[in-house]
């Protein structure tokens, strides 16, 4: 099972405990694990992408095997080691986040 | 015996304050979505209990949280605001042509007789309106079609449409105001609408009579007269007795003109209510005074309201949408701060204090009136 780990802000929003398991049929990429997590977790919906273009919002990071994903092609294949649910899927808050008025 | 109870959105999460009509003791709940910005909340005048809020985030985007218990207890609702169309472009800050985007809802307004009927003002300013309490959400979009919407420009806090009032005498009447484009009306419950700034008059655009461009911060109007507005402008305090179609300047002998928040007295229409800020660029009160001024003749005759409010060294701002009135016999009046106070007069004005004083910097104020 894939294991994703959401921010803690995104995990209140969802209400999960922990990280998501994710079964996913086919290739593993960034795209297909967030399909499967927003069905899963539809609460999530617009928060790591955007509804529209789908594209990683501009202070979201993803993150395994100790890379920085975020800035991969969506159907890149992941590490293997996510794909057997060896290495977790980070979604991160990037550190350079947020907005001020 | 009556109730009131306070909805302040502040940048760090919401607060709910609670009091009975005596307005003296007070429970502070909260901070509920601890950590996000809440920019706006709102109780249905149909169903109190029904409480709609804005929830967003520069990392996670924008969140619709919808109470049906009074804000004991959240739903999440529908988050899906996509422009009706080709969304097209709006002038960005070079003059150069810029895409709609969406980033965030600025002010929700429940209808006052259906409590799943609410509109959303958004920026990059357009209007949506859900009929189905927030579960899905629609563009207006004959506003932002307007011949002119090409060529609005966001003010320094975004291309906001911050502003949305319902005539409760007509249905289809629906007044906005965006920054900083101006004032818009629609007389066809949002079919089409027209620019209703003829009388604004501001130095900072190159025709400083333009049909749209003004910067208006907020707009107020008091539901026994919906053909009178009051609009606290970038600079001016405006008056309009004919729905918009023309505006005067009533800023009268206030100390500054410059502005965010406007409001009316619930009881007595021609008592109306702003805290003047310094500047443009300085946003904080003249002379380090928080004072509130009041207008018991509608604007041109202003009075100091200062018992109870920091008189030395405070250098807070109020926002556009952190004043709200209660509809009480003696009318409550409450404001939030950009430094975390939120205070309330129960006496009309005549004297404050705060609520509570350390909150994260608020955002909008809401009162609603309980039986």
């Amino acid at each position: 099972m894939i294991q994703v780990i959401l921010p803690a802000h995104l995990r209140t929003l969802g209400r999960v405990d922990g990280a998501v398991e994710l079964k996913i049929d086919g290739p593993v990429t960034q795209r297909t694990v967030l399909d499967a997590l927003e069905a899963k977790v539809p609460a999530l919906r617009g928060t790591i992408r955007d509804h529209g273009t789908l594209q990683r919002r501009p202070f979201i990071r993803f993150f395994a095997c100790e890379e920085d994903l975020s800035h991969e092609s969506p159907d890149a294949p992941l590490p293997e080691a996510v794909a057997t649910g060896a290495e977790p899927f980070l979604v991160v808050g990037a550190i350079a986040g947020g907005l001020d008025r | 015996m009556s109730s009131v109870r306070v909805l302040v959105g502040t940048r760090k999460g919401a607060f709910i304050l609670t009091s009975d009509g005596n307005r003296d003791q007070w429970e502070v709940d909260g901070p509920h979505f601890g950590g996000w910005e809440l920019y706006h909340l709102k109780g249905s005048p149909a169903d109190p209990d029904r409480i709609y809020a804005s929830q967003s985030s520069g990392w996670f985007g924008q969140q619709i949280q919808r109470s049906n218990d009074g804000g004991k207890s959240w739903e999440q609702a529908d988050n899906k605001f996509l422009y009706d169309g080709v969304p097209g472009t709006h002038q960005w800050y070079d003059g150069k042509p810029h895409p709609w985007e969406f980033k965030r809802v600025w002010h929700l307004e429940p209808s006052p007789t259906d409590p799943d009927v609410v509109f959303a003002g958004v920026e990059d300013a357009a209007l949506f309106r859900s009929g189905d309490g927030g579960k899905s959400w629609q563009e207006l979009s004959g506003l932002r079609g307007h011949d002119t919407g090409s060529r609005w420009q966001p003010g320094a806090g975004g291309m906001c449409l911050h502003t949305v009032i319902l005539d409760p005498a007509n249905v289809n009447r629906i007044y906005i105001a965006i920054s900083a484009a101006g004032a818009f009306r629609t007389d066809d419950g949002g079919v089409t609408w027209r620019p209703i700034n003829q009388g604004l008059r501001s130095e900072y655009i190159p025709d400083p009579n333009a049909e749209v461009g003004h910067c208006v911060h907020h707009v107020a109007m008091h539901p026994a007269r919906p053909g009178v507005l009051f609009m606290q402008k970038h600079w001016d305090v405006m008056r309009s007795d004919d729905a918009g179609d023309s505006w005067r300047e009533v800023s009268g002998n206030l100390p500054t003109d410059f502005g965010f928040v406007i409001d009316v007295n619930a009881n007595e229409p021609e008592t109306i209510y702003v805290v003047p800020i310094k500047s443009d660029s300085e946003h904080y009160p003249p002379e380090g005074k928080l004072r509130v001024y009041r207008s018991r003749s509608g604007g041109n005759e202003w009075e100091a309201l200062t018992s109870g409010l920091p008189q030395k060294d405070c250098y807070v701002n109020v926002l556009r949408d952190a004043m709200a009135v209660d509809e009480l016999d003696s009318c409550g009046i409450y404001f939030g701060t950009t430094g975390g106070q939120v205070y309330a007069s129960s006496d009309n004005g005549d004297n404050w204090a705060p609520i509570v004083q350390n909150l994260p910097a608020v955002l909008s104020v809401e009162v609603q009136t309980l039986p």
